[in-house]
């Protein structure tokens, strides 16, 4: 893993964003405290129980794409606020808020690179830009990203993390799941490998959507996957939901995930599986 | 009226109505006819003022009145030969989607939609309209059924949302959703979509799309429901007509917005008003519709549906 090593001092300082403050971190999970730089030697993962962190595309960009190899595409595409909405705050106070918060400019980064030799169009959900949510420049990005896969015949790699479609945009953001299918669709026909990659959170018209589309799903392990929250599936069943609950580990039990890969060997196993395709 | 379900903002109506009623018992002993014939008149306006001015959250109530027609009141007014098609041949049968063969003006069409209840009893056997993902999976079945045999889809739209349940989710209730709308991406046989009622999120759009988006003129289509958006964005029950008004739900915001392509005029008041008017209105579009889409080139139109989609969204760069 020398090639992420040799960054790692950029790594500090893009992720002081999404994790806590400090020199240490505890694992939610097992409460084991580590490290931050340890934590980011294990690809934010626990050292002892492999809970997997929450981090963004910046992360996933250095932990799956060749060194020197990405570059970013539709940067200049911002949200605007096309309903004025306005809640307990307006959505253009949201929207800085969000960028503050992530780092970056919407919910989605996407762009191009190389994983291990193999040209990809990559695209990558972030969940600290307004929980991930998908509004028109999510459902525009990936059109694009995709649309670039069709052009040039190379693989496109989705990974998700997302709290379903964006309130803010009402029906705009409802038709991005027709507008995402539609180009997957372009895809399918033409056989040009899609592979999704869903993370924890995907829930909601995301997974409804272009999450659950791959030619391979593949899951992070213990990611939360599911259609409905698991707050609203208690109050409406009026129950506890059972451990394990909408987790990576339920999906492929129940045969909506094609695999369940450690991030440590997600690049790898990423691989594999394109070479399949051309081999 | 008696019994039937009326809104708060129509009482100023129910009240005229109600005086009418009583002066037309006193004009059997005195003649009262000019009396009563200006009253008349005066509600007619009052009915005009009112209902043209509706608000969002107004229209929502109109749009779950319990005598509003249903997907199976259309099919059995504005088609005929209807042979309802039932289960998914995986799992069960959805009484939330109902669909089969049915005959409109003449030609096979191949029409599905979200069916809910008229009273409780109903209501719970169809699961408020709420779909599994066995409904969805019969809808794809019906789906390509139609397009094996070169017949054009209509789907009709009315559902508080696909059911958040534990088993929904144990079934793939995303991925039933998620494999419809690619399925209907794929398709080249002509699809309609009508929102006929209630358009609530993936559980709506999962039958929704099409190459022609319709809505009835009081019916409602977002991203959520304003009680839900309420509850996350205000964390209260309490601020669904401001939601409503935030989300911008109605008919007459999603042309605004180039979603839909035709609002379907309601008579005065909502669809159970006058349902006989409203099914001959719904026909003579849905005819229109159909003769427009049915004449361009299969490959053309799957293309076109797509391009639809791929100009939807507003964002700036
Ligand atoms: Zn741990």
């Amino acid at each position: 893993m020398s090639w992420f090593l040799r960054s790692k001092a950029n790594i500090v300082e893009d992720t002081q964003k999404s994790m806590p403050d400090g020199l240490w971190t505890k694992c939610p999970s097992c409460s084991e405290v580590m490290y931050k730089t340890d934590l980011e030697d294990g690809l934010f993962t626990c050292k002892k129980c492999s809970y997997h962190f929450r981090i963004g595309s910046k992360e996933y960009i250095r932990i799956l794409i060749d060194e020197g190899s990405f570059r970013e595409t539709q940067d200049k595409i911002r949200s605007t606020d096309p309903l004025n909405f306005v809640d307990t705050k307006d959505y253009p106070s949201r929207i800085v808020e969000g960028h503050k918060k992530s780092g970056v400019n919407d919910a989605i980064t996407t762009g191009v690179g190389k994983i291990n030799g193999r040209e990809v169009s990559f695209a990558c959900m972030n969940f600290n830009f307004i929980g991930g949510s998908m509004g028109s420049v999510v459902g525009e990005k990936i059109y694009r990203a995709a649309k670039y896969s069709l052009d040039k015949k190379v693989p496109f790699i989705l990974i998700s993390a997302s709290g379903g479609a964006r309130m803010q945009e009402s029906v705009l953001s409802l038709m991005q799941m027709a507008k995402s299918s539609a180009i997957l669709a372009e895809l399918s026909e033409s056989s040009v490998p899609y592979i999704s990659i869903l993370t924890d959170p995907t829930t909601g018209g995301v997974t409804a959507s272009y999450a659950m589309l791959g030619d391979v799903n593949i899951a992070e392990p213990g990611a939360l996957i599911g259609f409905a929250g698991p707050r609203v599936i208690e109050q409406t069943i009026r129950k506890k939901l059972p451990a394990g609950f909408q987790r990576a580990e339920f999906l492929l039990e129940h045969g909506f995930i094609d695999l369940i890969v450690n991030r440590k060997e997600m690049k790898q196993q990423l691989s594999n599986i394109i070479e399949w395709f051309y081999n | 009226m008696a019994n039937k379900l009326t809104f708060d903002f129509e009482k100023p109506i129910i009240d005229l109505e109600q005086k009418i009623e009583e002066m037309r018992v006193l004009g059997q002993q005195i003649d009262i006819s000019k009396e009563i014939k200006d009253l008349e008149g005066k509600i007619e306006e009052l009915k005009v003022e009112i209902y043209k001015n509706l608000t969002r959250w107004q229209r929502v109530q109109i749009a779950r009145h319990p005598d509003r027609p249903n997907t199976l009141d259309y099919i059995n007014n504005c088609f005929t030969d209807f042979v309802e098609l039932h289960g998914d041949r995986k799992f069960k049968d959805d009484p939330a989607i109902v669909g089969g063969f049915a005959n409109f003006e003449g030609k096979s069409v191949m029409v599905v939609g979200h069916q809910k209840g008229k009273d409780t009893k109903s209501n719970l056997y169809r699961n408020f309209g709420m779909p599994n993902p066995e409904g969805y999976r019969k809808a794809a079945r019906l789906f390509e059924l139609a397009e094996k045999f070169n017949k054009p889809i209509i789907t009709l739209l009315d559902t508080p949302g696909a059911f958040p349940g534990l088993e929904a989710e144990e079934r793939g209730q995303a991925e039933a959703i998620a494999a419809n709308l690619l399925l209907m991406n794929k398709l080249k046989v002509p699809i309609i979509v009508i929102v006929i009622g209630e358009g609530a999120s993936g559980g709506a759009i999962g039958i929704g799309v099409g190459d022609r988006i319709l809505m009835l003129e009081n019916s409602w289509y977002s991203v959520i429901s304003p009680e839900s958006c309420s509850s996350i964005l205000w964390r209260s029950w309490d601020f669904k007509e401001q939601a409503a008004e935030q989300l911008q739900l109605t008919a007459q915001d999603l042309l605004k917005l180039k979603v839909i392509d035709e609002i379907i005029e309601e008579p005065l008041g909502g669809a159970h008003q006058n349902p006989k008017q409203m099914y001959d209105v719904f026909s003579k579009v849905l005819a229109k519709e159909l003769q427009t889409v049915s004449k361009i080139n299969k490959e053309k139109l799957t293309k076109l549906r797509r391009e639809k989609f791929y100009a939807m969204g507003i964002w700036q760069e």
